[in-house]
């Protein structure tokens, strides 16, 4: 059984005119447990807002959202959130550190919101998250004193702290160099390949696409495979114009 | 209970991590809460004084003053037999709080020579129920009757007409009269208007010396008409000068016996009055404190809508993001009402008020920093925090979480 499964997916918003703006239309997507996704896409295309449904932060106007085969369309909102903070882990774009607090304090955030051992336990845990991504000596340092590829590893640690099964990262690379984003890349595969976690990786860089096994492409708010090399091509010139 | 330990520790750690507005945003709230404290410290102390100020004129709430006289004369009844009539009185109602007062003329040898002083001879319990505070020594106990040499509690003036500076040299002085005695001074009190001369002396009942000093012959034994005050409870007023009346006429064979009350009944208003406009300047204050906290709260929440829907994204239900956030603001302020109570307390416990309110005579049931006063303080900083708090928490419920993150 699929870990998420989206079948004829909508999202439209109302414009100050009365108007409606598709932003997805009919999606459909399965993921399993510890797949590795990538999607690309131009800029307005949807993305984000497919991101935000699949870590139900959003609610699609149609269509059927099914996560562990219960649907999602009538969780309350308390169970959604609780949801979201035990099944899903996020890394932004922008790293989102909570300003002024140490790395260690930052990776141990999410567990503010666990319950019971993990609760109590969250900062020890937090500081082993930080050595699996190499930040054990910069456990103390505040966010303003990190490198971007830094900063994006703590993220990366925070993400997982709570051992998630989906880890939804938004332009993980897309405030780094690219080395450092390859090398971030490369650890977020790893760590969330050994935590058994399914990866969906929001880019517009192909060469961090290429690392999933499987690439889907979203234009115009429609979701398709993205396998063909013509295809890859088409994806790279869009990020020119991103 | 994870669940609220988490929250508080959301809200703890937001107040340790933004140390610099958090204290800006409660200078406020602290000058409100110290000044709302102090000021209920202080106007408790002040009321007090008042109360006994008011309480030395005229007695402690309830107090009946008891005159007798012959309806045809005019002329005060026999002295002994008034005696009787008030010991047996008092005994059959078991009225344990009762004084006498009479006022008379003394003749005291001076240093200038000999002068006429206004005494008045009391009771020694004269002293609890008019409150009696003597600066310097004592007041009269019921050993006194039976000393040897009268004891006499005198007014500053009488002290520094005598040349005496203080009590430290046991200072002496000679009653004059048909048989001179010399009386010893254990009390000085601050009362008497100018260099009047004033003197207090153990009632009539005094021993032997009992009449010495005394000016006039006629009253050589007892001095003048005595008053007899009782201590009642307020409800028991009307029962009791009934009660006197008719059975104090019937001992003293068909004299008019008039009871009155005589403390200032007024005064307990009058202090609910100034308690009441001290409270509302406080609250004045501490609204105005609570308005600054709100207004930097406001502010902030909108700041730190990106971090609320990051820990949206960490799982944090409404009624997380709503509780820390309004925690954040209650945590600080009851940090700041801690801070302004121990400054209210450092104050007024260190600020000699009573002296300042009391004219230097230290009040007989001296206030200790109202516990009341500190309490309400800290109820009021956290209620400030609450509402202060509610606002900016209503907000960032209501943030959307997709437009906080921006992926």
């Amino acid at each position: 059984m699929s870990l998420l499964s989206l079948s004829g997916i909508s999202r439209e918003v109302v414009l100050p005119d009365g108007s409606l703006l598709p932003i997805l239309t009919g999606v459909d997507l399965e993921i399993a447990p510890g797949e590795h996704v990538s999607i690309v896409g131009r800029s307005g295309s949807g993305k984000s807002t497919l991101l935000n449904i699949l870590g139900l932060l959003d609610n699609p106007t149609a269509g059927t959202y099914l996560l562990d085969g219960e649907p999602t369309d009538h969780l309350r909102a308390r169970r959604r959130s609780r949801l979201r903070g035990e099944v899903f882990g996020f890394v932004f774009q922008q790293f989102n550190l909570l300003p002024r607090r140490t790395a260690v304090e930052n990776v141990a955030a999410p567990l503010l919101y666990a319950r019971g051992r993990d609760f109590l336990r969250r900062r020890r845990t937090a500081a082993e998250m930080l050595d699996r991504v190499g930040l054990g000596a910069r456990a103390d340092h505040v966010p303003e004193r990190l490198s971007g590829g830094e900063q994006q590893r703590v993220a990366i640690a925070r993400a997982l702290v709570r051992a998630p099964r989906v880890v939804l990262a938004d332009e993980p690379t897309g405030a780094l160099d690219v080395e450092t984003g390859a090398q971030v890349m490369a650890l977020l595969a790893e760590a969330t390949s050994e935590n058994g976690a399914a990866l969906i990786t929001i880019t517009h860089d192909l060469s961090v696409a290429a690392l999933a096994s499987r690439r889907y492409r979203l234009d115009g708010g429609r979701l398709s495979p993205l396998v063909e090399a013509g295809s890859l091509g088409a994806a790279t010139s869009d990020r020119g114009t991103a | 209970m994870t669940g609220v330990l988490g929250a508080l520790s959301e809200a703890w750690d937001e107040v340790r991590v933004h140390k610099s507005r958090v204290v800006l945003s409660l200078v406020g709230v602290f000058l409100a809460v110290f000044a709302m404290t102090s000021v209920t410290a202080i106007g408790q102390i002040a009321a007090q004084v008042q109360q006994e100020t008011a309480e030395r004129t005229g007695g402690r709430p309830a107090t009946i003053a008891v005159q007798a006289f012959d309806p045809m004369t005019g002329m005060p009844p026999d002295a002994e037999a008034w005696d009787v009539a008030v010991a047996e009185l008092t005994g059959r109602y078991d009225l344990t709080t009762s004084a006498t007062i009479s006022y008379g003329e003394g003749l005291y040898r001076m240093p200038g020579g000999t002068q006429r002083v206004q005494t008045v001879r009391v009771s020694p319990s004269y002293g609890e129920l008019h409150r009696k505070q003597p600066v310097e020594g004592r007041w009269f106990r019921e050993g006194d009757r039976t000393s040897l040499s009268p004891a006499l509690v005198v007014n500053e003036a009488f002290l520094e007409a005598l040349g005496v500076p203080d009590l430290s040299s046991r200072p002496t002085v000679m009653l004059g009269g048909p048989t001179p005695v010399r009386a010893t001074i254990v009390g000085v009190l601050r009362e008497g208007y100018g260099s009047e001369l004033v003197a207090y002396r153990v009632d009539r009942s005094g021993g032997s010396w009992g009449d010495a000093g005394a000016v006039d012959p006629m009253q050589a034994m007892y001095g003048g008409p005595s008053t007899l005050k009782l201590w009642v409870h307020p409800d028991q007023v009307d029962q009791v000068m009934e009660t006197v009346r008719r059975d104090l006429g019937l001992a003293l064979d068909g004299a008019q016996v008039d009871p009155y009350r005589m403390d200032a009944e007024g005064v307990e208003e009058t202090l609910a009055v100034l308690r009441l406009a001290i409270r509302g300047a406080g609250v004045v204050v501490l609204i105005l404190g609570g308005l600054g906290v709100l207004n930097i709260g406001l502010v902030t929440v909108r700041q730190r809508i990106r971090e609320i829907g990051v820990r949206r994204s960490f799982g944090a239900t409404s009624g997380r993001v709503f509780s820390a956030v309004m925690l954040e603001s209650v945590c600080a302020t009851a940090l700041a009402g801690v801070a302004a109570v121990g400054a209210a307390v450092v104050l007024v416990r260190n600020l000699p008020v009573e002296r300042w309110f009391s004219d230097g005579i230290p009040l007989a049931d001296a206030p200790g920093f109202p516990v009341a006063a500190a309490i309400e303080g800290m109820i009021a900083a956290t209620a400030v925090g609450a509402l202060a708090g509610l606002l900016p928490a209503i907000i960032a419920v209501r943030a959307k979480v997709i437009d906080a993150i921006r992926f």
